[in-house]
């Protein structure tokens, strides 16, 4: 089969969709495998990396018998030294759980995209929704922390999905790229920059010269960051991976002081990384009385609703989260100090928990499911009724 | 006449040898994990004793290439027995975990160590897929006609009749002829062998590591503690007995299309009276491996 | 560990006691019946396998083979090599 040949980086203006975004974003970060199943509205992500993995010099993109070999299949790819992409959405995320538990427990980096969907079980196929929320942090069994982000614009659906990429190489762990599929199939401008404008990070290997018969895969003892160095399949350090409770060495060792130093170092990473997380947005929220709290495209109708209290002279203001997962407690407590928030999501509501556990106060809902975020004018309302 | 009976001869006995005596494929296991977690007399046990003389002895595989993956299961344990590249992967997902390495890397050589359970119940839809890609992989089955590691509830190779904790009237659905499966999902290379042949088990394993390709090999194995004790078959040794009366060699020319002359034969109360063992296939114009196939399949037009 | 050599072909028999479940497929196999269950019990309990006519034995591999816990096996380091 004869391919025309691609540039990796294709620097330039373009009106493109999320998932053009997203596809642009993996092929940037030098993704060398991708594994999916076929599932609306994420499916475009497959269609189009089928075209530009081979062409950019990767190996094909592949779709596999189903969600859960899909995700195993990224395991072990990205054991063997590949960065490896999956895309789905809801049906087929619930289905991945076990996965991303796997992937946590035995340190393997990889990005999840979770393009949402109208739910429970087949739902509103493929009207959009943001309803994977908490299962993306409490979906899988059993103590998991999850790095979830979530974009609002097309250009963010490429900037977010190589921010995924280094996250998930610089702290082994996986990390999910939660887009709507308003967000992933709406088309507007989006620029590309230059290829060596582009951060790429690569994960930790062993450092030269060590002992490849003494050699302890998960040994982070000497790590500020708690992250340890990740050898590779085909390299002579005879590694073992599980998803058992494990020793340095990974030998599976059943035991409750051990299983608690783990799983301790494993939440600590997450927790002493936050740096690298992106922090939420902030809009006119200096002198506001009411802040919205919203993300993805319920965000771009939190905006509109804003500028339209702004000229009634009501302070409005709006706070994206970028980072849903770990959630950002901190900035949530201080904003709540001095404002009244408003919690508008697009599902029966799941971002209130949080926002109302870290606000220590109630906070309204605004809310609309069946396909269609909540209107500027139904927000508007909710902000001209808590500013009374 | 039992060694028993004779006295015990201490004459041979050195007791301070010159130097530290190890077993022939001591340095190929992982010490810190053995003794194994496995009953007195397990066939898995034997199933890597054979796997580590199939790589010493009769297979050109460099051991750094080699990767055994293990799903769940007793014989999920395998892969931390053995002092290689390893993964203890899900529940029926150590075949899409060996699939992705070894795209990924085309030069490994995934050895997957797993059950008839984790294999052909849950993870039967991955085998299947694999076999039809033809995956440059070799999928040691360790089949011993139940779920072992949970306490013995019936499998898909529990035989019609056998008791079970979850069949305790008999078994009443058929169950699969593992081999006739792999076969007809398109895998290159396949054979049987009780856990009694050891010598032939090692060389078909040998041989599935040199094929290029999908290769299957079933080991028929003794759980004399969940399958045996509730069938009256007795202990390992019993097992292990009747395997050697029953087994009955065949030729890859004896059986030609009709794959069902390799069906095992089980009597109640008997236990198996037929158990067909050779090498079943060995395709010689083998289609390409799949890694193969996707470094070939693209050329850039200049 | 227990070491055995046999007095004329040279090669030792060695089992380990530390692994030995006690299973009893050595000593069935043997075909020249060497191999009998010891005396006393290993440290788990178990009554393991010990050698116990090593005069008998044609190196034939059968007790190392049938072992699942490579417990027993046969060395061969010290056997003259044939010219």
């Amino acid at each position: 089969m004869v391919v025309d040949r691609q540039p990796k980086v294709m620097t330039g203006t373009y009106f493109k969709n999320g998932n053009w975004g997203i596809v642009e974003g993996a092929i940037a970060s030098g993704i060398a495998e991708f594994f999916a199943y076929p599932i609306s509205p994420a499916s475009e992500v497959v269609e189009y990396i089928s075209i530009r993995l081979p062409a950019v010099g990767g190996k094909a993109a592949f779709i596999v018998e189903d969600e859960i070999a899909s995700i195993n299949m990224c395991i072990g790819a990205s054991w063997a030294g590949s960065k490896v992409m999956t895309t789905t959405s809801g049906p087929g995320f619930s289905l991945k759980q076990e996965g991303i538990g796997l992937a946590f427990m035995s340190e393997t980096p990889m990005v999840i995209v979770n393009v949402q969907r109208g739910g429970p079980a087949t739902g509103l196929p493929t009207f959009s929704a943001q309803g994977d929320y908490m299962q993306v942090q409490f979906g899988t069994h059993g103590d998991y922390s999850a790095i979830a982000l979530t974009p609002w614009t097309v250009q963010e659906c490429f900037d977010l999905t190589i921010k995924a990429f280094n996250i998930s190489e610089q702290l082994r762990t996986p990390v999910i790229l939660l887009a709507d599929g308003e967000v992933s199939r709406m088309m507007e401008e989006i620029t590309i920059p230059e290829e060596k404008e582009i951060e790429v990070l690569h994960r930790k290997t062993p450092p030269k010269g060590t002992d490849k018969s003494n050699f302890n895969q998960f040994d982070a003892r000497n790590e500020p960051d708690l992250v340890p160095p990740m050898a590779h399949y085909g390299d002579g350090y005879k590694i073992f991976g599980t998803g058992l409770t494990h020793k340095i060495s990974g030998v599976p060792h059943l035991d409750e002081d051990l299983h608690i130093k783990l799983m301790g170092r494993l939440f600590k990473k997450i927790e002493i990384n936050k740096h690298l997380y992106p922090e939420p947005e902030y809009h006119f929220v200096d002198d506001a009385e009411v802040v919205i709290v919203a993300t993805g495209i319920v965000a771009r109708s939190a905006m509109e609703a804003i500028l339209e209290a702004r000229e009634k002279g009501i302070k409005a203001g709006l706070m994206r989260l970028i980072t849903v997962w770990p959630f950002p407690e901190e900035a949530v407590e201080k904003l709540a100090q001095k404002a009244k928030l408003i919690v508008a999501e697009m599902s029966m509501g799941q971002l209130i928990w949080p926002v109302e556990r870290f606000a220590r106060k109630k906070c309204k809902l605004v809310t609309r499911i069946g396909g269609t975020p909540p209107t500027p004018k139904k927000i508007l309302e909710a902000i001209e009724e808590e500013a009374k | 006449m039992a060694a028993k009976d004779l006295e015990i001869d201490t004459s041979t006995l050195v007791k301070k040898p010159k130097k530290t005596l190890q077993h022939t494929h001591d340095n190929l296991l992982r010490k810190i994990a053995i003794p194994t977690i496995y009953c007195p007399g397990c066939g898995i046990g034997t199933t890597i004793n054979a796997f580590l003389e199939a790589i010493t002895k009769y297979t050109i595989v460099p051991h750094d290439n080699i990767l055994v993956v293990s799903g769940i299961g007793c014989s999920g344990r395998a892969s931390g027995y053995v002092n290689l590249d390893g993964f203890h992967a899900l529940h029926g997902r150590a075949i899409p975990f060996a699939s992705g390495v070894e795209i990924a890397r085309p030069k490994m050589k995934p050895v997957i160590i797993s059950g008839d359970g984790d294999l052909f119940s849950i993870g039967l839809g991955h085998l299947a897929h694999a076999a039809r890609r033809n995956i440059d992989m070799t999928v040691i089955c360790v089949n011993n006609a139940i779920y072992g590691l949970t306490g013995g509830q019936d499998a898909p190779t529990t035989p019609v009749g056998a008791k079970s904790r979850t069949t305790p009237y008999g078994k009443i659905s058929f169950p699969f002829n593992l081999s006739h499966v792999a076969i007809a999902n398109g895998a290159t290379f396949c054979a049987r062998y009780t856990v009694y042949e050891f010598i032939q088990l090692a060389k078909a394993i040998g041989r599935g590591m040199t094929h290029q390709g999908f290769s299957f090999i079933e080991v028929i194995s003794n759980c004399h503690v969940n399958f045996g004790r509730r069938n009256n078959l007795g202990d390992s040794i019993a097992m292990r007995k009747m395997f050697k009366k029953v087994r009955v060699p065949m030729k890859e020319e004896d059986i030609g299309l009709d794959i069902r002359k390799t069906d095992i034969k089980y009597e109640v109360g008997k236990g198996f009276t037929r158990i067909p063992t050779g090498i079943f296939l060995n395709e010689r114009d083998k289609p390409e491996e799949f890694s193969e196939r996707i470094i070939d399949a693209y050329e850039f037009n200049k | 560990m227990e070491v055995h050599q046999h007095p004329e072909k040279k090669h030792y028999i060695v089992t380990d006691e530390t692994r030995c479940k006690g299973c009893g497929l050595c000593i069935e196999f043997c075909p020249k019946n060497c191999l009998g269950f010891s005396d006393v019990l290993n440290e788990k309990g178990w009554r393991v396998s010990k050698m116990h006519r090593m005069k008998d034995c044609i190196k034939c591999y059968m007790c190392e083979r049938m072992c699942p816990d490579f417990a027993i096996f046969v060395d061969e380091s010290d056997v003259p090599k044939k010219k």
